[in-house]
């Protein structure tokens, strides 16, 4: 047997419990987070099939999906979303599972929590009935989103059964130019390889650019393996992983943490293993991102202009169908583009570096007029950092108001709903037709893009208003 | 929950020619707050088939009587975006039990076989002539062959075989689902557990 293992193959393997022939692997499930949205039909079934959750000491339970960003003291006024969060309290004190509900000190949104209290770690399998459950592979575990079968399947038995996905890796050298973020970053592979063209690969990413990247910027790129079809990416972890979840409320103390170390230490892929494909790219090139169309693969550099229909992959019907949505023509500039609404956050972008990031070019300026923007903050830990660190004040000052945690205007399943037809600079993750609310628009960009566009009222190079800070 | 066993349906089929078709169009994320799995089907492609004050989209292919049927022909790529599973859920309970396109998302894909929709995967060039000849004439009946792993297009013959591994086959033909499986071998898992490192 080869000794030489990817990263992904070290850590799948090590956690199939059984494998079946011309099948799917059982794949042993180190943490299962839960939310109110894919979880009530979960927990019925194991409720009729009278079996208690395997390891209720494993899964983790917090309300994001569904809760408002104003007055949380207040009783829930929507019966449906009400209904939902009082089932997840009721499910996670039946069940004996940590609950992190609506109030509660620790709640935020799933993948923002998840880390900041040390319940993703190195190595590690972790699922949730979410997409973006691949934000945890930045710390080197196996993350990835699941349906709500799957969900049952994990509470009943801490398995699922998956088959083994093939392995991809992107290399990405060079530095980060001026304005561009880990969102640019990610947005570029995306637009790149398109929506589905990591569809059946896990991708670890490797090279300068992500060994640079903070945590949360590494969080913010596997967050958005998805958008490109991957199940999930993962970054190996270095001294930044071990520093960052070093101490936390869930991870391994004294002589647990250095067992847990010498395991983590064994996590990288070896010199020679292979990959099914490899990509690479050169990150000096990379610009801000913006995107123009109705998935993130539709994407592009914010000063270049909306490609012609016979230039891009895939059917110009769809691509114009698309555009329409939009009301984009086909060589359109971005720049400039007026915009109504603004949403910083997320759990690709709602943690302290994208609101430091925000911070950093609304300072000394004044949101525009016909701008709303809605900043929301990915959990109360980021809430009180934001405070903490001045942020707070930089942004009142410059007249814009910080919300309560939670998904937000990501999905809009709350009441944050960017009206029909208006326009959004999102930090969010998908552009989808009516994502963030009935016929609304979106462009998705990173939280300086956001920042430039809060502050002129259109489309605006983040790196415009730069240089007259320097 | 185990589900409808699958063996041959023959059926004739909804073309939806779009490529990329998202989870966020099959169902809006503001219809996912129900607590059961009921009722999915009247939100199924929702933004799509009704505008904004509830009135049909008449040129929606659901809302075309002409097109109907237990088999849905999607563009590339369908099925991208969330997990969530209430895609699959919206799909079945409008009333298809096979979805046909060119290309899956992951997620969307393991969730039909979850709870018993029957993803087909075809070459770029047969969903082609399927579009065709369903548009061409809305009668055209498809025959999805699970035991033989063939999709047939009745009036020519023109058939192509697809890919479904032994262990999700043997599910579909009999209904079973992967709990089952697994609490078969819930001793396997008491043992893993106790030497897992995390």
């Amino acid at each position: 047997m080869s000794a030489t293992k990817t990263l992904f193959d070290k850590v799948w393997d090590s956690h199939v419990v059984h494998k079946i022939q011309d099948g799917p692997d059982v794949l042993f499930i180190d943490r299962h987070m839960v939310h109110e949205v894919t979880s009530p039909v979960a927990f019925l079934g194991i409720k009729n099939r009278s079996i208690p959750v395997m390891h209720p000491e494993k899964t983790f339970a917090t309300a994001d999906h569904n809760t408002p960003t104003i007055n949380q003291h207040l009783p829930v006024a929507d019966p449906l979303s009400a209904n939902q969060l009082r089932m997840l309290e009721e499910n996670a004190n039946e069940y004996g599972i940590s609950y992190w509900g609506l109030g509660h000190a620790k709640n935020g949104i799933v993948h923002v929590v998840g880390p900041e209290y040390g319940i993703t770690q190195p190595g590690a399998t972790i699922v949730c009935g979410d997409s973006h459950t691949s934000t945890h592979g930045a710390f080197g575990a196996i993350a990835f989103g699941i349906g709500t079968s799957e969900v049952e399947m994990v509470l009943a038995t801490q398995c699922i059964m998956q088959p083994k996905p093939k392995r991809m890796r992107i290399n990405i050298n060079g530095k980060m130019s001026k304005g561009v973020t880990p969102k640019d970053v990610a947005l570029f592979i995306i637009s790149q390889l398109t929506t589905s063209g990591a569809t059946g690969y896990f991708v670890e990413y490797a090279g300068e650019i992500f060994r640079d990247m903070s945590m949360e910027g590494r969080m913010t790129v596997c967050n958005l393996s998805i958008e490109m079809g991957a199940r999930g990416g993962m970054i190996a972890p270095d001294e930044k992983t071990f520093e960052y979840v070093k101490g936390r409320e869930f991870t391994p103390k004294g002589a647990d943490w250095d067992k847990a170390m010498a395991y983590w230490e064994t996590l990288y892929t070896d010199a020679d293993a292979i990959f099914d494909k490899e990509l690479t790219f050169d990150g000096s090139l990379i610009e801000p991102m913006i995107t123009y169309g109705t998935n993130p693969g539709m994407g592009m550099g914010i000063s270049n202009d909306i490609p012609m229909a016979n230039a891009v992959q895939g059917g110009a019907t769809t691509y114009q169908k698309s555009l329409k949505y939009m009301d984009f023509n086909e060589g359109d500039s971005m720049m400039g583009k007026p915009i109504d609404f603004v949403f910083l956050g997320s759990c690709t972008n709602g943690r302290i570096e994208d609101f430091r990031a925000f911070a950093s070019i609304v300072k000394g300026r004044k949101k525009a007029d016909n701008v709303t923007a809605w900043l929301v903050p990915g959990s109360h830990k980021v809430e009180s950092a934001i405070k903490e660190e001045g942020i707070l004040d930089i942004l009142t000052e410059s007249g814009f108001e910080l919300r309560e945690p939670g998904c937000s205007a990501c999905l809009a399943m709350n009441d944050d709903k960017v009206p029909a037809g208006k326009l959004a600079v999102s930090t969010s993750n998908r552009n989808f037709e009516g994502r963030q609310g009935p016929g609304s628009r979106t462009l998705l960009a990173s939280p300086l893009v956001a920042a430039a566009a809060a502050v002129t009222g259109k489309v605006t190079d983040p790196r415009e208003l730069m240089v007259e800070l320097v | 929950m185990a589900y409808d066993k699958f063996d041959i349906l023959t059926s004739t089929a909804v073309p939806l020619p779009i490529e990329n078709v998202d989870t966020d169009q099959i169902i809006p994320a503001r219809f996912l707050k129900a607590t059961e799995r009921v009722g999915f089907g009247d939100n199924l492609f929702r933004d799509w088939r009704y505008n904004q004050d509830n009135t049909l989209k008449e040129d929606f292919v659901l809302n075309q009587d002409k097109f109907s049927g237990k088999i849905l022909v999607g563009g590339k790529n369908f099925g991208s975006g969330s997990s969530r599973e209430h895609a699959a859920w919206a799909v079945y309970d409008y009333g298809f039990r096979c979805v046909v396109s060119s290309f899956f998302a992951d997620i969307f894909r393991g969730n039909c076989l979850n709870i018993g929709v029957l993803p087909v995967q075809v070459s770029a060039e047969f969903l082609q002539k399927i579009f065709d000849a369903v548009e061409a004439d809305p009668s055209t009946e498809l025959e999805i062959n699970l035991p033989e792993q063939k999709i047939t297009l009745l009036p020519t013959g023109e058939s192509e075989s697809f890919d479904i591994n032994d262990y999700k086959k043997n599910n579909m033909l009999n209904g079973f689902d992967d709990i089952d499986y697994l609490l078969n071998i819930k001793k396997d898992i008491e043992t893993f557990a106790e030497n897992t490192p995390l």
